[in-house]
């Protein structure tokens, strides 16, 4: 039974329960989400972008306007949405893989131009979607099914670190952060941050999910979470990278 | 600032890629999205001096990619979107193209074919017939209008836009860099003045009310989990797609009754033909002339009507045999006497080689 009462307002209660793994991260990160769409009051004009990995499982996860893309696609799908019609607020909802891979040149020049739409990336370390695949973050020695003895730096690089990236091109009015689904409260404040300064109009929003997969990871609850907050936390650090009032050179 | 761009009936002389975003323009377009690729460059060119005069929109993407998928958002947002590329540019944009035929998305665009495979010329062939056929993972959902003229840029543009608002598939303007390019004289119109009417956009997005309490969430996707899901999904496109064959298909065809040999081409290649083939008249000798203008949906029963009466073909392209290719599917079961066929991949064709290659054979 699911109760529907602990679902915020904006979950679409048809699809539920949904369909990520026990212990998946985008769980979390979505249910934060939905309640930020209720708080702010923004359903009936949001479009929520979701990419192919298993960010497009959450196709049909709200009652919003949603539009899965193709992988790595979402953040111009959503550009062109928002360009089309300002009064819209866009979200691109991805992978590490779709917004720091495939899709970085989406992610690098959005940013650059100052896109006013938001983007979240779901930081799992790995291709979750595609079984478990080495991505951009993931972090140096971890076994994954295209390092399967271990990610090595010297020859398949080092994490990507996004948030990052970001704020180091990003013009003033652009909100960048990182928060982790081992601290719910920071995160919720970072991603009501992002969704408030694109009502805002300031400039691009963007925020970097630590998240778990334990799929693929192969862990158990504690393995999990020990994963996230001891092992994920020496390379990614939580906080608020740029906020929109931080003046900029031109 | 929004009045009308073009009143009344205007004879001009312009380029090619003028007379694209001219015809933009009178359609009412709302926003182009583009990347920079030769020849294609002056449809933004000029679509960017005037847009901003008429309340119109421009985005100069990082990429072909970026540039398709933001033609797709401003056209889920209801907008009346349009993009342009060329050679290279055509091939990173099968992937948006995919994901509007499988999401039956009304994507425009304007294809200014150049020299391949690969960077090859930025000057002008007929070899992207094949990818904007045929091209992405998919099954060729797509209207593909092979113009031969300005006066036939500027009415397929714009036509362009009512066929895919009207049967929801991309639909393109397949064209090349000689005419992007070359000047010459065509009449410019308002449509609606001219009895055309511009279809209607809708929003797939951002409607009013409150999703999932005023009205339904629109939940759009182009994945599924399973085989016969997939399989329930595509077959009603393409039925859709077949039903709308007879009311899109288009094709030109002069002197095929009595002739005893048929020159086929498209394009702007069938102005050569054409020529040619008036003057090979004038000379006494029986040549007809046919020609599809969209690649896609063939002509085929046309096609095949004409076949019936004569079937020595002469086939000329300007690429190795991507023309002769859907000519020969939609002559595949009937009887053809002969299909000889002249390739010139990049290079064009002159009405002068073509009298001499025929009169020569005769
Ligand atoms: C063009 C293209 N290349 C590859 C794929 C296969 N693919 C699907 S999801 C995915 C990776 C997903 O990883 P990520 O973006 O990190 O999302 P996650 O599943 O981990 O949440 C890949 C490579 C695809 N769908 N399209
Ligand atoms: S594979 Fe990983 S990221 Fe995907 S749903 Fe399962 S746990 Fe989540
Ligand atoms: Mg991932």
């Amino acid at each position: 039974m699911v109760n529907k009462l602990a679902m915020p307002k904006s979950w679409n209660a048809d699809t539920k329960p949904h369909k990520f793994c026990p212990g998946c991260g985008h769980g979390i990160v979505l249910k934060i989400l939905g309640e930020i769409i209720d708080e702010v009051g923004i359903q009936n004009r949001l479009v929520f972008g979701v990419d192919i990995g298993c960010s497009l499982l959450a196709w049909d996860f709200f009652n919003v306007d949603t539009v899965q893309t193709h992988h790595g696609r979402t953040t111009p799908v959503m550009v062109g949405i928002k360009r089309a019609n300002p009064d819209l607020l866009c979200i691109a909802y991805m992978g590490d893989g779709g917004g720091y891979a495939i899709g970085s040149q989406h992610l690098v020049n959005s940013a650059f131009r100052n896109e006013k739409i938001m983007a979240i990336v779901v930081n799992n370390c790995n291709y979750g979607m595609t079984g478990g695949q080495m991505a951009p973050t993931t972090l140096p020695g971890q076994k994954t099914e295209t390092s399967p003895y271990g990610r090595d730096p010297e020859t398949m690089g080092s994490p990507t670190l996004g948030p990052e990236m970001v704020a180091a091109i990003a013009p003033a009015g652009a909100y960048v952060a990182r928060g982790s689904i081992g601290n719910v409260r920071q995160l919720k404040r970072f991603l009501k941050k992002a969704v408030e300064n694109q009502i805002a109009g300031n400039g691009f929003s963007f925020v970097e999910v630590m998240s778990s997969c334990p799929t693929n990871w192969r862990t158990n609850a504690k393995q999990t979470w020990d994963y996230v907050e001891k092992e994920m936390s020496k390379y990614f650090k939580t906080g608020e990278l740029r906020t929109p009032d931080e003046k900029r050179e031109a | 600032m929004t009045d009308k761009a073009i009143q009344g009936e205007k004879r001009v002389f312009m380029t090619g890629n003028e007379a694209l975003a001219w015809a933009a323009l009178a359609a009412g377009a709302d926003i182009m999205y583009g990347y920079p690729i030769t020849p294609q460059n002056e449809v933004m060119h000029y679509w960017t001096r005037m847009a901003p005069k008429y309340g119109k929109k421009f985005l100069q993407t990082e990429d072909e990619l970026s540039a398709g998928f933001t033609t797709i958002g401003g056209i889920l947002a209801g907008k009346r979107a349009f993009s342009a590329t060329a050679g290279p540019g055509t091939t990173l944009f099968q992937e948006p193209i995919s994901m509007a035929e499988m999401m039956r998305i009304p994507l425009v665009m304007a294809i200014m074919q150049r020299g391949g495979p690969s960077t090859a010329t930025v000057i002008y062939s007929q070899q992207e017939v094949n990818m904007v056929t045929y091209g992405g993972n998919g099954e060729g959902w797509r209207v593909v209008y092979s113009t031969a003229t300005h006066q036939e840029l500027y009415d397929y543009m714009i036509k362009s836009f009512n066929t895919a608002w009207t049967y929801r598939f991309p639909t393109f303007v397949l064209a090349d860099g000689y005419q992007a390019k070359m000047r010459e004289p065509f009449v410019m119109y308002d449509p609606e003045e001219r009895g055309i009417k511009m279809v209607e956009t809708k929003p797939f997005v951002g409607l009013p009310g409150v999703p999932g309490v005023d009205r339904p969430a629109a939940h759009l996707r182009n994945t599924y989990s399973v085989e016969e899901e997939l399989y329930e999904a595509l077959m009603p496109i393409q039925q859709e797609y077949e039903a709308m064959i007879d009311q899109v298909v288009e094709w030109e065809e002069e002197n095929v009754d009595d002739a005893e040999v048929i020159i086929l081409s498209h394009g702007v290649v069938s102005r050569a033909a054409k020529a040619a083939k008036n003057r090979l008249r004038e000379k006494g000798y029986k040549v007809g002339y046919f020609r599809p203008i969209t690649l896609r949906p063939f002509p085929e029963k046309q096609l095949q009507r004409v076949a019936a009466k004569c079937s020595n073909f002469l086939l000329i392209e300007s690429a190795i045999g991507q023309f002769a290719r859907l000519v020969k599917e939609a002559l595949f079961n009937v009887p053809v006497s002969r299909l000889e066929t002249i390739y010139k991949p990049g290079v064009g064709f002159t009405a002068e080689e073509l009298v001499e290659k025929i009169e020569g054979a005769c």
